[in-house]
């Protein structure tokens, strides 16, 4: 595989042609904020937070889907960058009804971690209060729509590590919804392995272990990483192989 | 140069603010050097004052006294500060904007086993207003400091800031803890 070298925020980097911006940041230590991003899973520029400048480009591109280019000079913190993510995260609060103080996620949320790095200490825009269901009817787990962004982490991990693709997107703009397989409650999905893989990535207390309460939920994503390495090494592959 | 005079004002909100504020403890000796405390829940002082340089005010707009109390305040206050998240979100408080007013008085007091009717009476109990709103929506306010509740360190770097004349430094405050 061949090297790229980029000029990322004034440093200069080195990377692996097929990889994204984000990534190449990331290794180098320079973490450029994201929502919808998540190492593991493949991407889908749900969430717009690691728009990016690119020399010579007059639109923003998402890191965590453009791919690195020699001499490419990127700049991933510009004040312009820094008021626009800071538009998207008062408009997802605005969106939904988000109380940090009464959520399961309270404390570690990215969400809500997010806010406060990007000093996001109000919402500008009116919230809209809409009306959305809980659905609690899976015996371990449920979903608020309340407190979910619609960064899709959940539909990718179901789909790309667990392959049972019972998450999915309905609708469209305000009134898009994750539904299960086809709008039917979780509870009664026929293809839900209750694997809990879905809980775990999503980053706010949207998706939560029933039997949690305020500030009780905590994610844990070693398991993606130790699919994913296993994957990529073809780990199970090889046991399979014929003695 | 004339002691600030500071206020303190509690709206729609569980008074949880206020505890963390008394949780400057002795610290509340010195806030008492730097400014001249003129108005707060925590004393007995019936009307809100003029020439107030500094208010903090805890607690969503959520009846009407608390909608004529904003205003007033603003009116009377040099610096505005929507003080947690229930002033500046709506928060627990507006978590009735889900609902219509009269289910939710009907969940609390009609349907009640205990308390058995919706309390009425001319200047007795405000008015709920239809929709919980936010400080920001009622009045101009020119700092936020976020928190359920903001921790009394917070509190208070953020005033003694403001009574230097300076602008606080926000960074890093969280909605919720
Ligand atoms: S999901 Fe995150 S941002 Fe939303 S209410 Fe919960 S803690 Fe707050
Ligand atoms: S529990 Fe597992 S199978 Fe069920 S929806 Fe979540 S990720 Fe998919
Ligand atoms: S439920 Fe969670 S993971 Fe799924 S889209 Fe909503 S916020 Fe993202
Ligand atoms: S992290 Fe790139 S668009 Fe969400």
């Amino acid at each position: 595989m061949s090297v790229r070298t980029l000029e990322v925020d004034g440093r200069t980097i080195t990377a692996m042609a097929d990889q994204t911006i984000f990534s190449a940041a990331w290794d180098n230590g320079i973490r450029i904020p994201r929502l919808c991003h998540l190492g593991g899973l493949p991407d889908a520029a749900a969430c717009r937070l690691c728009l990016v400048e690119i020399e010579g480009q007059k639109r923003l591109q998402s890191a965590c889907t453009t791919k690195v280019a020699e001499d490419m000079v990127v700049r991933t913190d510009t004040p312009a960058l820094q008021a626009h993510r800071k538009l998207i995260i008062e408009l997802l609060f605005a969106e939904r009804n988000h109380v940090c103080s009464v959520c399961v996620v309270n404390g570690a949320c990215e969400l809500q971690t997010l806010a406060a790095e990007l000093g996001v200490d109000h919402i500008r825009m009116k919230p809209q209060y809409p009306k959305l269901p809980v659905d609690v009817s899976h015996h371990r787990f449920g979903i608020d729509h309340n407190r979910c962004i619609l960064c899709t982490r959940c539909v990718r991990v179901c789909d790309s590590v667990e392959g049972a693709h019972t998450w999915d997107v309905a609708g469209r703009g305000r009134n898009s919804l994750i539904i299960s397989d086809l709008g039917e409650p979780w509870g009664e999905s026929a293809s839900c392995t209750s694997c809990g893989k879905c809980v775990q990535v999503c980053p706010t207390g949207a998706l939560f272990s029933k039997g949690k309460t305020v500030a009780e939920m905590r994610k844990d994503r070693s398991f993606l990483q130790y699919i994913v390495t296993a994957r990529e090494k073809r780990l199970w592959i090889a046991e399979r192989k014929p003695r | 140069m004339s002691k600030k005079r500071l206020a303190t004002v509690w709206l729609g909100g569980c008074s949880g603010c206020h505890m963390s504020f008394l949780d400057l403890d002795e610290r509340l000796l010195d806030l008492a050097e730097l400014a001249d405390v003129c108005y707060t829940p925590i004393a007995d002082v019936k009307e809100f004052p003029h020439n107030v340089d500094i208010t903090l005010v805890e607690g969503a707009v959520a009846n009407e006294d608390h909608l004529r109390d904003a205003k007033k305040i603003r009116e009377r206050s040099g610096i505005l500060v929507a003080f947690g998240d229930c002033a500046i979100t709506g928060n627990v408080t507006a978590l009735r904007n889900l609902f219509n007013v009269e289910d939710v008085l009907s969940r609390a007091y009609r349907d009640s086993m205990i308390v058995g009717g919706v309390p009425e009476g001319d200047g007795i109990v405000p008015k709920l207003l239809e929709k919980v709103l936010r400080l920001q929506d009622v009045v101009a306010v020119d700092y936020f400091l976020p928190g359920c509740p903001p921790p009394a360190d917070v509190i208070f770097q953020f005033v003694v800031d403001l009574i230097g004349g300076k602008t606080p430094a926000v960074t890093g405050r969280k909605f919720g803890s």
